[in-house]
Parts: structure tokens; C-alpha cells; sequence
């Protein structure tokens, strides 16, 4: 056994200095796959963005299950890929395990605060998009009822549903905001016909816009309204082609962006906390020729003189995370 | 006026998500009072769901759709049957194995087949069963409730199946094959599963979403147990357990009705509790087919 172990750390150490000269940077998906529609493809994205304006390469891995995280993050370190950028909060454990034995490498974690002096943790200020949409939102509203569909009934959850409360207010203070939370299991991420039977419920109450934060059960939310006729926002990534002229827009969270100023940085990356916000294209709301004709010139216009605003400091979005309570909204 | 709409649509909102409970609640019915327990209802709807959405995808027919998903429901009752009944192995260890087959292997076939990170394409029109389609669904679940119960109440074939599921020994030496009994039951059990997984993801939905059963399978187990495996009482239980779920999904209407607020997690567990009490004898006690659980070996 002992025997063995020596011989494993030898060759490791013999792969370790013959990666070393080659500082490609790598990047790992989580379980969703590299082509997920959604928050890996994004990430995807970003990277090929990245190689095809510097002509540079990247390596990477799909993971296939939990237990393959510690283990992609050492390999990739003992090749000498640097930086090493894992897309998603579920490395979070791993990465703490595998920072402090590599601290030449610098790792660079989307979505999660992982406090180590070779770690960029990469969060969004999507209580900023949020608001944004939330305008939008209440602008086309012709009812005034907007609804928001949760996913599981996280603080990071109620930080969209409190984001989106304070755009939709901003525009109209007697606006109604109905706000439904899908669970409070993991299973409330994948529940599409739940999430079908709240928007249905909302649509009863008067609601004419939703807004689904809701992963695979936005899905169900974004198919029940436009089967009945209402609008619907989408969310992380661009999902507006999914049901063209019925999904009004998409918050979106530019995981792209993220991994793009990553590898771009190389092995100098700058550690630490990382905020994506309005301020620097880390969030944001999609137009394309999809929803083109639903967002009228005012609307922007609106939209975009609060985004000025918020970044200059004049508009402070409250952010449900940083006190957990919310003025908009009661849950 | 208002009040009557909004009675009318908790109500339909309850069908609607009653359908699946009672479908698949009534396959565990068949399959249990033959004696084999079915914890794996859960995995045979989501592949169910998978197939019939994947194979309405390829073909844009939801009709071959629905038969692929039956067809992968009966693929694993099949496998169920074969562990549980020709091997004599552990029902629930089956069942268990089934679940996490199914769960796998939809999300599996669904990336290889579409790349879109375990999701089929949204279905367009063709491929899926319109707003009249779907309350086909509801009646036909509707209608399996007096059927099922005049095919185990009324019928020869139901009076052997259910003694095969209390004395499988006095079945045996009165000449019928226990064997191929036990497998019809679970090959009904599989036909109404593949219906209910059918109707989540190409009635109620428009494609498949990885783990999109979200438990119903187990949900509709409970309500068997609450049932006390009898295919009235499982009509009443599942309808009592999608009105539960309708009125989770409007907190306002609890407050305005009850005048304080209720917790939506409180009734989103409460088919559970209200199981559990079942279970705990307070309301009768509820006692599953006697053979059930226990593969029927042969005396020499």
C-alpha cells in the first residue's frame, strides 16, 4: 500500500513538472453539462470568446458526478493549467479542500465566496438585474399585477423576488407584486408542473407578467404563459427564444463575462472578492430579435437611465442577502 | 360571482394535479394487492415522462409518444417483475434500484439525444396534447377508479389476484399459476404508470425536465397507504391530496378565507402527516395485502 502511494506521488510529481511549462487555463463544468442551454453553456461561451479573439487554448472537463470534483481540480493543477475557473457554488467544498495544497495556481469560483489567498470568488449582484426587469415588468403590465416564481426558497431566490419588487414598484408604487416560492427541497428546482399550476394561480389573481427564477421549473412557468397569453421573463441565461414575441426579457447573469475577464487575466488573475453588477456588464436584461417588438423605445429609455443611476450610486437596490429582510416584498 | 371562479379554478387546479397521484396510485393498487410492493412508481413515470416526450420530439407525433412511454414503463415493471418474482428478490430493494435507474438514465439518453443538459425540445403543437387532450387524461384517470374496482371486485381475474396477494399457497393449490397473476398485476401497474408519466410531460407540459415527477410517485404511495389500498377510498385520497397542493399554491386565498397566515411548507407536508397519523392507527388501522412484500416460493 505504502508502496503504492510513493509511486503514485512520484508520478504525479513527474506529471506535476512536466505540465508546469504549459500555464494553459482550464475550465470545469459542473453536473448540467457543457451544453446546458443555461449557466455551462454560458461559461462555454465566454471561454470560447476568450480563445477566439487571442488564439489561445483552454482545456476542459464535463464533470459525470459529485465525486469527480476534488479530483478534476487536482489533476488540473498538477498539469500546470493556471488559472483553473469552475462554473457553479457546488465547488465550493472541493476547492477549499484543494486551494491551500497548490497556492501557485490561482482558482477562480462562479456564484460562491470561497476565502482562500488564491481564490477569486466571482458573485452577482443580481438583485440589480432584477430591479431592472422589475421594471420592465411593470411598464408592460397592462393589469397591474406582476408575479415572480421561485425556485426553492433560498436567501439567494428572494434576492431576485425582492430585486424585481423594487424595479416594479419603482415604476408604479400601487403595483401588486404576487411572489410564489416552488419548495423548499432541491426538487423544487425540476418541478415544471408546479410551476405551471403557480402561474396559473398568479394569472387568477391578475398577474400579466412573470418572472421565473426557478431553474427546470421556469421551464413550465414560461410554457403556461405564453399557452395563456401572458409574458414571462426568463432568467441567467438569454431565454428569450424560447417562446419568440412572449417572453418579454431575461435577467440575465453573465457567467460569460466572468470566465471571459478570467482567462483573460491568465496567471495573474487578482484574487478576491469579485461583484459582477450592473456596473461592470455582470448582469442584465436581453434584447434581441425575439422580444424586439415588446420593449418599446420609452421602456429602454427608462430602463436605462435607472441603470445609470444605480451605478452611480443614486438608486440603492436593497439586497435581501445582506439583511435578509426586503421593503417590497413580505414572503 | 368572484368567489365561484376562483372555487372553480382551485378545483381544476386540484384535478389537474390529482390526475397523476390517482393514476399512479392505482397502479400501486394492482401491483400491491398481488402482493408485490412498488416503491419504484416514482421511476417508471419519469422515464414514462422521458420516453413518450423524447419520442413525440423525434416523431412530432404524441400519440407514438404516449405508447413509447408505456413501453418504457413496462420495460421496467418488467424488470421488476423479473427481480422481484422470477428471482425472488427484495421488492423495495427493486423498487429503490428503479427509482435510481430511471432517474439516470432519462437525464443520460436526454443529453446524448439533444444536448440541452437533460431536457428534451419544447414540443410543439402536434407533439403535444392539447388543453382538450389533457382533460381526456383527467377522465380517463377518473374512469380507472370504477373500472379498477370492478376488476378486482367483480371479476375472477381480480378475486385471484387479490388472494395471490393475501395467500399465494391456497392460490397455488387450487391450480392457478401465481406467477403469471403476479406479473399481469405489475404489467397493469406499468400501463396506468406510463399513462400518468405520459400526461406530466406532453399534457401538463411541453417536454421533459430532468427529475420532473418531483416525487409524485411518492406522493401517490402515501395516498394508497391513506386509501387503505382500495380504489374508491384512493380517489378520495388523491383528490384530498391535489386540493392540498392546489391551495399551497394560493396563500392569499388561506388568509382572506381563515384569517391568519399558514406556512406553504405546512401543507406541502401535510399528505405526509396525514399518512403518517394513517399509519399510526388513529384512524383505523391500515393493513397492507398479507403476502405483500414476500416472494411466493413453491413447496416441494
Amino acid at each position: 500500500m505504502t508502496l503504492m502511494k510513493s509511486l503514485l506521488g512520484a508520478a504525479a510529481a513527474v506529471a506535476l513538472t512536466a505540465g508546469a511549462a504549459s500555464a494553459e487555463p482550464a475550465l470545469v463544468f459542473d453536473l448540467g453539462g457543457k451544453f446546458d442551454k443555461s449557466f455551462n453553456e454560458s461559461a462555454y461561451n465566454g471561454a470560447k470568446r476568450w480563445a477566439d479573439e487571442t488564439g489561445g487554448t483552454f482545456r476542459e472537463i464535463e464533470l459525470q458526478s459529485d465525486a469527480q470534483r476534488e479530483q478534476a481540480l487536482r489533476r488540473f493543477a498538477e498539469s500546470g493549467a493556471n488559472p483553473i475557473v469552475m462554473a457553479g457554488f457546488a465547488f465550493a467544498t472541493a476547492l477549499g479542500e484543494v486551494a491551500g495544497d497548490y497556492p501557485d495556481t490561482k482558482f477562480a469560483i462562479i456564484d460562491m465566496v470561497v476565502d482562500a489567498p488564491n481564490v477569486r470568488s466571482v458573485v452577482f449582484n443580481e438583485h440589480e438585474g432584477s430591479y431592472l426587469v422589475g421594471m420592465l415588468a411593470a411598464q408592460a403590465s397592462e393589469s397591474g399585477t406582476v408575479s415572480f416564481v421561485g425556485g426553492m426558497d433560498i436567501p439567494l431566490i428572494r434576492r431576485f423576488a425582492c430585486g424585481y419588487a423594487q424595479g416594479a414598484k419603482a415604476v408604479n408604487p400601487d403595483i401588486n407584486v404576487v411572489s410564489n416560492m416552488t419548495g423548499t427541497t432541491p426538487t423544487a428546482w425540476n418541478d415544471p408542473v408546479k410551476g405551471s399550476e403557480l402561474t396559473k394561480a398568479q394569472i387568477s389573481q391578475g398577474s400579466d407578467v412573470v418572472f421565473a427564477a426557478a431553474g427546470g421549473t421556469g421551464v413550465g412557468v414560461l410554457q403556461t404563459a405564453a399557452d395563456e397569453g401572458i409574458l414571462s421573463i426568463g432568467v441567467d441565461s438569454n431565454q428569450n427564444y424560447l417562446h419568440p414575441g412572449k417572453v418579454l426579457t431575461s435577467m440575465m447573469k453573465r457567467v460569460d463575462n466572468a470566465v471571459y475577464d478570467a482567462l483573460t487575466a491568465g496567471a495573474d488573475l487578482e484574487t478576491g472578492f469579485n461583484v459582477m453588477g450592473l456596473s461592470n456588464e455582470g448582469v442584465g436584461y436581453a434584447i434581441d430579435e425575439n422580444n424586439a417588438s415588446l420593449i418599446s423605445a420609452e421602456m429602454t429609455e427608462a430602463v436605462e437611465a435607472a441603470k445609470v443611476k444605480i451605478v452611480s450610486g443614486e438608486i440603492a437596490v436593497h439586497d435581501y442577502m445582506s439583511d435578509e429582510t426586503c421593503p417590497a416584498l413580505t414572503f | 360571482m368572484e368567489s365561484l371562479t376562483i372555487l372553480l379554478e382551485v378545483f381544476n387546479s386540484s384535478l389537474r394535479l390529482a390526475t397523476p397521484l390517482l393514476l399512479a396510485c392505482l397502479a400501486g393498487l394492482f401491483s400491491e394487492r398481488a402482493g408485490i410492493f412498488d416503491i419504484g412508481l416514482e421511476g417508471k413515470m419519469l422515464a414514462a415522462a422521458f420516453f413518450s416526450a423524447a419520442i413525440a420530439a423525434v416523431t412530432g407525433s404524441v400519440w407514438i409518444g404516449l405508447l413509447a412511454g408505456i413501453g418504457a414503463s413496462l420495460a421496467l415493471a418488467g424488470i421488476h417483475g423479473l427481480a422481484s418474482i422470477t428471482f425472488r428478490g427484495d421488492q423495495l430493494i427493486s423498487g429503490v434500484a428503479i427509482n435510481f435507474l430511471a432517474a439516470g438514465l432519462t437525464v443520460l439518453i436526454a443529453q446524448s439525444w439533444f444536448q440541452q443538459g437533460g431536457r428534451t425540445p419544447s414540443l410543439g403543437d402536434g407533439a403535444r396534447f392539447g388543453p382538450l387532450g389533457s382533460q381526456i387524461f383527467i377522465y380517463v384517470a377518473l374512469m380507472t377508479v370504477p373500472a379498477s374496482w370492478w376488476v378486482l371486485f367483480r371479476t375472477r381475474f381480480g378475486l385471484r389476484l387479490r388472494a395471490v396477494g393475501e395467500n399465494p399457497a391456497a392460490v397455488d393449490t387450487a391450480g392457478v399459476n401465481v406467477v403469471r397473476l403476479r406479473f399481469a398485476a405489475v404489467a397493469i401497474c406499468g400501463v396506468l404508470c406510463g399513462i400518468a408519466g405520459a400526461y406530466l410531460s406532453t399534457a401538463l407540459q411541453a417536454g421533459f425536465v430532468k427529475d420532473m415527477t418531483a416525487g409524485r410517485g411518492f406522493i401517490a404511495l402515501a395516498a394508497l397507504i391513506f386509501a387503505k389500498w382500495r380504489p374508491w377510498h384512493a380517489l378520495g385520497a388523491c383528490f384530498l391530496f391535489g386540493f392540498l397542493q392546489a391551495i399551497s399554491l394560493r396563500p392569499d386565498l388561506i388568509e382572506a378565507v381563515i384569517g391568519f397566515k399558514v406556512q406553504v411548507q405546512l401543507l406541502d407536508a401535510l399528505p405526509y402527516i396525514l399518512t403518517v397519523v394513517i399509519l399510526a392507527g388513529f384512524v383505523g388501522s391500515a393493513i397492507p395485502p398479507r403476502a405483500g412484500g414476500a416472494p411466493y416460493v413453491k413447496e416441494r
